[in-house]
This record gives structure tokens, sequence and C-alpha cells, in this order.
């Protein structure tokens, strides 16, 4: 059972590390963690949730915004607004290369730049789902570590 | 022994007193469009020990105040909010506005509103500040900041409450009652 555990925490520690390293994740990230303890154990897991809802919803309003068809014109400030709104919530959840996303497509809006724009939103599209699926995968591994019963460990990013 | 009639000034506030005595949490009015950003304000404020309400609008917050011209939704007397934090950059009612909305009441102005920002732009600090905001934090916020914003307001109230208690002592020592007494008020 220890070694099973042992082995986990090594997966968990390795996992977390890396999506630091590669840019998924940033010190807001760490901050969330050390706001959860026993009085608010899902708190982490609560926000991400309300965060990737929110994607849904503000990239759909960005996409609505963004439709030509039946000749309308692109409002890009509805299209910014949208956006600014997605680059403060993963922002405050640490969401680094979703932000990063949101800051260049900010630019493509104010330039009034319509590929820039339908580029920018294909990207983050995809962005918030890479996140999503990754902090699945360390959220279960969380989970089987308690469920092997150990103790999930703090990791320090350097 | 006869009863000493107090004159009306000399009473003291039931509010004050009692407010730091019985050790209530500072009651915080949070303001914030953003689903996300309020979940995190109300973790970071009562991981700081406040009381939180959290209002997803300007609009609603004055309706929460009773400024909006209809009933509000708490009676004055139960309303005691300690601080109010509001984002800036809201639809309809900016936190500018209702930062001066809050400032133009009387029932309210001395309630210090904080405005947060992910907006690092110097001359909205600054026309934050000349209107009467207390801070303007840059978003994310910081645990730190919370912590300070509770502290210096705690040391407020307890300035604010010993000038109160000296006062009182004063005007006892100068035996006002004494006086009152002899002039039959």
């Amino acid at each position: 059972m220890d070694a099973l555990v042992a082995q986990l925490q090594r997966q968990f520690r390795d996992y977390t590390v890396s999506l630091y390293q590669l840019g998924f994740l940033d010190d807001q990230f760490t901050e969330l963690k050390k706001l959860q303890d026993d009085d608010s154990p899902e708190f982490v897991a609560e926000v991400l949730s309300l965060f990737f809802e929110d994607c849904v919803k503000l990239i759909g309003n960005m996409a609505r915004a963004l439709d030509q068809t039946g000749g309308s014109t692109v409002d890009f400030s509805l299209v910014g607004s949208s956006v600014h709104q997605l680059k403060g919530s993963s922002s405050s959840v640490g969401a680094k290369r979703v932000k990063g996303l949101c800051v260049t497509f900010k630019e493509y809006c104010e330039a009034q730049n319509y590929e820039g724009c339908v580029r920018c939103l294909q990207q983050v599209d995809i962005e918030y789902k890479t996140l999503k699926t990754k902090l699945q995968d360390m959220f279960n591994l969380e989970k089987q570590i308690i469920q092997a019963g150990g103790k999930v460990p703090q990791v320090s990013i350097n | 022994m006869a009863e000493v009639m107090r004159p009306e000034k000399l009473e003291i506030s039931n509010d004050v007193t009692s407010s730091l005595a019985s050790q209530e949490l500072l009651h915080v009015l949070a303001v914030d469009d953003s689903i996300v950003d309020r979940k995190f304000i109300e973790r970071l404020l009562r991981v700081s020990s406040c009381k939180v309400t959290l209002v997803d609008s300007a609009t609603r917050a004055l309706q929460y105040l009773g400024l909006d011209g209809e009933n509000s939704t708490v009676g004055f007397e139960d309303l005691k909010i300690n601080l109010i934090m509001t984002d800036y950059s809201m639809p309809g009612m900016t936190g500018y506005e209702l930062l001066k909305k809050i400032k133009e009441s009387s029932a309210f102005r001395e309630i210090p509103v904080v405005i947060m920002s992910s907006e690092n732009i110097l001359p909205r600090i600054d026309r934050c500040l000349e209107e009467g905001a207390e801070d303007f934090l840059l978003k994310p916020v910081k645990l730190a900041d919370v912590k300070r914003l509770r502290d210096s307001l705690m040391k407020a109230e307890e300035k604010a409450f010993n000038n109160i208690m000296l006062h009182k002592r004063e005007l006892e020592a100068n035996d006002i009652y004494s006086q009152l007494k002899r002039a039959k008020i």
C-alpha cells in the first residue's frame, strides 16, 4: 500500500510541476491551493469548475459576435468585452496560457482584425479544453492518493 | 436619590459600543459581475474571518443598501456593512459610479469603499482615490491585501470606540449631570 501511495505521490508531484513548467498554470493557482483547507476542501475544484463554465459562456458570446452569416457586421467591442472578461477570470485562477491568448485576442479586437480574432477564438477554445483535461487528470491523481490511504503532497514550484 | 435625566447628546449609540464589545465579524459587501471572482473574493474574505455578502452588480449593491429608491432587502437597522469591495469594470453601472453614489449618501458615505481592477491605469486609480475610495487593489487580489484592509479597519473602529469612551468619561468628570440636575432639566 505504501509503495503505491509513494508512486502516486511522485506521479502527482511530477505532473503538477510539469503543468507549471509548460506554462499551463502560474502563481495564482498556487494561491488558490493555499486557500483550500478542511473548511473548504473542494475550493480549487469549485473555482475551476466555475471558470470552465465561464469559458463556455464567454467563448459562445465571442463566436456569436464574430458570426458574419447573413451579412451582419462584426461588433469588435462586443467581442472585446467578452475577451476582457475571460482574461479576468483566467487571471484569477492562474490559467496562464488562456490568459496569454486573451491578451493577444484583445489586441486583434482593438485592431478590428477579423482573421486574427477568428484564429484566437479557435486557439482559446482548444486551450481551455486542454487545461480542463489536464486538471481533471491532476484531480484524479489526488483522488487515487487519498483512496490509497495517502495524503496529497504540497508541491512547491521554484 | 432623584433620577437624573441625561440630555440626548450624551447618550452613546449602542451600535458603536456593542459592535466591538461583542466582537462581531467585519461584514463586507463584495460587488463583482464575474462569478469566478466572486467565488475567489468570498474565500479570501472568509479566510480572513469576515462575514461576506456577494452581489453581481452595482445596481444590486444599491438595492441591498436601500439606495435605489425602492424598498431595500434588509432593514437599515440590521444592515451593518463595515466595508464595500467593488470591481471597477462592470456592465451597466461601474464600480466608480457606485463609489460616487455611496459617497453622496448620508447614510453610507462613512463606509470605506475599495475598488478592484485587473488594469493598472494610473488616471483611473487617481480618479477613484479622489472620489474617496479607501484603496485601489489590482486583481487578482492577494490575501495579504485583504488582511491589511481588515487590520486597518479594526484599528480605525477601535480608535473611534476609544475616542467615544474617552469623551464620555470627560463629560462625566465635568459633572454635567449634577449641573443639569440643579437646573431641573
